[in-house]
């Protein structure tokens, strides 16, 4: 237990399963993923999510948003003026100029402003701006049309999911007990058990957990914390998560632990050999700020590229000096008020 | 189809790139709000996001919260009060600070429940008991302390009793047990003012998380602040100089150690100064101090003047829990707050690695 809120662990021994089941968990390999979200169609499927908001974000193909309540797997999208790898773009005898990568996000940007309930961006109000070309395809050759506005392009796309981290804040701060490390070693929430206090929602370095809105008895599960049990019902029974048995491409790949970080390591090395210098694994450390994720990662760029934290570190790894601090003041409270207490009147 | 519009900048995926405040109009609001020119001034943030959207998530909770962080803080504030008032026969300090405790504590309760998705399952907070769950910490310490404080509160009501339960057994046991249960009250009471600092902080919400060190002596001050405004609210002038004393030492506590907490947490302290929040702590310093001037200059000669300065601490009070609070809010809902902190500790420090750690494998260190 000395290392409960901190360092390598295996978890669900340290949650007091005695039964060997090895550790279950995700390997997304976004280098071949292709976007096309047959993961989040399993997964509101198979777990009955209901909807979660029908918006067209204007972010290149992702009209899901975030992870929240009723999102579980969450495919992103981004647009990029690089090639990877050693890829040919080809452009070769065509005009090229920068791209109109930028006007997009510019555009994204506008149509996300002012939104307030799916994504939280409260920050300022809608702006209503003159429509621009999208650069969407014609029936022109790239770069003929618009006199030249044509670069090199990669789209990088991710299937985000809840890390089930070994050090999950969530279950930390779960006041009711609702949050649970199961057998296989991932957190699942008891829909009857919470009762919605919302701790662990801002308690998730990733954002991952969120209260489901919408009115007791007509919406599933309304008012509870929700987000991905790694389909805790189809692990019992021996079969593949829902996101992972749809994924055509292998992009998502579900099982032990140990042996899913041995293959993300020989393929973040084979891309390294073939050139794809900017891959990079996130989350397979174990010495991590979380302990190492049960689900992570194989990323063509930076972890904010894909709005993850650059270095997550689990909020718990301070609460010992936390509950010391408020002691301490706790203290100096009770010594106060007596102090008032002596002297003049 | 009108050509697009392209920029002169490279373009590129990194949708969105830093807007810290412009150094002219923001920087001297700021300067204002910290009340001192020394502010550290932060660089301008440059970092990337995705579509400019959170990562982490804003809490779920509304109103009720900072107004349960208030009104806890003056329970609290307010047993501690009544018990030494009742130790020193202070009758009219005893009275306030008992009624005040039963008040406080009834609806921050009330708040509490109020704010949770499923308001009837609030028992099962009682189905374990978690010390790396602040909030269930703070469930039991509320159980605990709930019985003593509200019969200290009630045995103050006995006198509104109808005759035959005034003089009955009912009466004589609560006049009998108040005293034992406001001293057992009052043991318990600083902790209930403390933990509310680490129930913000052990968040990933940016500005509460990196408060940790300095937030629960925040809030005991403002906690005693508050409390003792109440009890210069409630009773006369020459009972109340405990209540002074210990509205005015709050006052200085939470004042110091604010400004000490803001020049400790670096970015992350820019949504205290900022927007909504920002007015919130600014109009809170303010009556704080307007608040402890009044108690020190009038408070021991005028009723009136007492009054006042008791309503200015406690309005100041809890303007500050709501003006943390909002603070918190808005470092979730900005990237920026989450990003470039942790960009920063990677530039000076590398990853994070437990201490027996061993570099990342294979992958190459990114910067």
């Amino acid at each position: 237990m000395t290392n409960s809120f901190y360092g390598p662990l295996d978890p669900a021994p340290d949650a007091g399963w005695r039964d060997e089941q090895p550790r279950k968990g995700f390997f997304t390999d976004t280098s071949i993923c292709i976007g096309c979200k047959a993961c989040e169609v399993a997964c509101k499927e198979w777990n009955a999510v209901p909807e979660d908001g029908l918006l067209m974000l204007g972010s290149s193909y992702d009209n899901t948003g975030s992870l929240g309540a009723s999102t579980w797997r969450h495919v992103k999208f981004i647009e990029q003026p690089k090639s990877v790898g050693n890829q040919d773009p080809g452009l070769a005898g065509l005009p090229v100029g920068p791209s109109t990568v930028d006007v997009l996000n510019r555009t994204s940007e506008s149509a996300l402003l002012g939104d307030t309930t799916a994504l939280g961006t409260t920050t300022a109000k809608l702006e209503v701006k003159a429509p621009v070309d999208l650069g969407m395809p014609t029936a022109q050759l790239p770069g003929v049309v618009d006199g030249g506005q044509r670069s090199e392009f990669r789209w990088l796309m991710e299937s985000d999911v809840c890390k089930h981290c070994t050090h999950a804040a969530c279950l930390d701060v779960c006041p009711t007990g609702a949050l649970f490390r199961t057998e296989f070693g991932t957190v699942v929430v008891q829909d009857d058990i919470c009762n919605g206090c919302g701790y662990c929602v801002p308690a998730c370095p990733f954002g991952v957990i969120d209260r489901r809105v919408g009115e007791v008895g007509v919406v599933k599960n309304a008012g509870v914390a929700q987000k991905c049990t790694l389909c805790y019902d189809r692990l019992g029974d021996g079969l593949t998560p829902a996101c992972a048995q749809a994924c055509p491409t292998q992009s998502i790949q579900y099982g032990d632990v140990e042996e899913l970080r041995e293959r993300a390591q020989a393929r973040v090395d084979a891309l390294h050999e073939q050139g794809v210098h900017d891959a990079r694994l996130y989350g397979e450390n174990t010495h991590d700020g979380v302990g190492g994720l049960g689900a992570f990662f194989l990323l063509l760029d930076e972890p904010e590229v894909y709005g993850l934290p650059p270095d997550p570190v689990v909020t718990t790894k301070d609460l010992p000096s936390m509950w010391k601090q408020a002691t301490l003041a706790g203290v100096a409270m009770l010594a106060g008020a007596a102090a008032a207490f002596v002297g003049r009147s | 189809m009108t050509a697009p519009k392209v920029t002169t900048a490279p373009a590129h995926a990194e949708v969105r790139v830093a807007q810290a405040p412009a150094p002219t109009g923001k920087g001297g609001k700021r300067r204002r709000g910290g009340g001192r020119a020394e502010q550290p001034m932060v660089p301008e943030a440059e970092f990337t996001s995705y579509y400019g959207r959170p990562i982490v998530k804003a809490s779920p909770w509304e109103h009720d919260i900072p107004a349960y962080l208030f009104l806890g803080g003056v329970a609290a504030g307010s047993s501690l009060l009544s018990a030494g008032a009742d130790l020193s026969d202070r009758p009219a300090l005893r009275r306030t600070g008992r009624l005040g405790a039963l008040v406080g504590l009834t609806f921050s309760l009330g708040f509490l429940v109020r704010d949770l998705g499923r308001p009837s399952r609030f028992l099962n907070m009682l189905r374990v008991v978690k010390v790396t769950s602040p909030m269930s910490v703070g469930t039991w310490l509320l159980t605990a302390y709930g019985p003593f404080a509200g019969l200290a509160g009630a045995a103050e009501l006995r006198p509104l009793l109808p005759r035959r339960l005034r003089d009955g057994s009912v009466g004589r046991l609560l006049a009998f047990s108040s005293r034992p249960a406001g001293l057992v009250a009052a043991v318990l009471a600083p902790p209930i003012a403390s933990y509310t600092a680490v129930l913000l902080s052990d968040t990933a919400t940016p500005t509460w998380h990196d408060s940790h060190r300095h937030l629960p002596f925040v809030f005991v001050g403002s906690a005693s602040a508050a409390s003792g405004g109440l009890g210069m609210i409630g009773a006369p002038v020459h009972e109340a100089g405990p209540a002074r004393r210990l509205a005015i030492g709050g006052a200085v506590l939470e004042l110091a150690v604010e400004r000490k907490m803001e020049q400790a947490m670096g970015l992350t302290a820019e949504p205290l100064h900022d927007g909504h929040a920002g007015q919130l702590m600014r109009a809170s310093k303010a009556l704080t101090v307007v608040g402890a001037a009044g108690t020190l200059l009038v408070g021991g000669r005028s009723r009136t003047g007492a009054v006042a300065s008791g309503l200015a601490l406690m309005a100041g009070s809890a303007l500050l829990r709501f003006g943390v609070f909002e603070a918190g809010q808005a470092s979730a809902r900005d990237p920026k707050y989450t990003v470039v902190p942790q960009r920063e500790r990677l530039a000076r420090s590398g990853p994070t690695r437990s201490p027996d750690g061993r570099p990342p494998s294979g992958t190459r260190v990114q910067r």
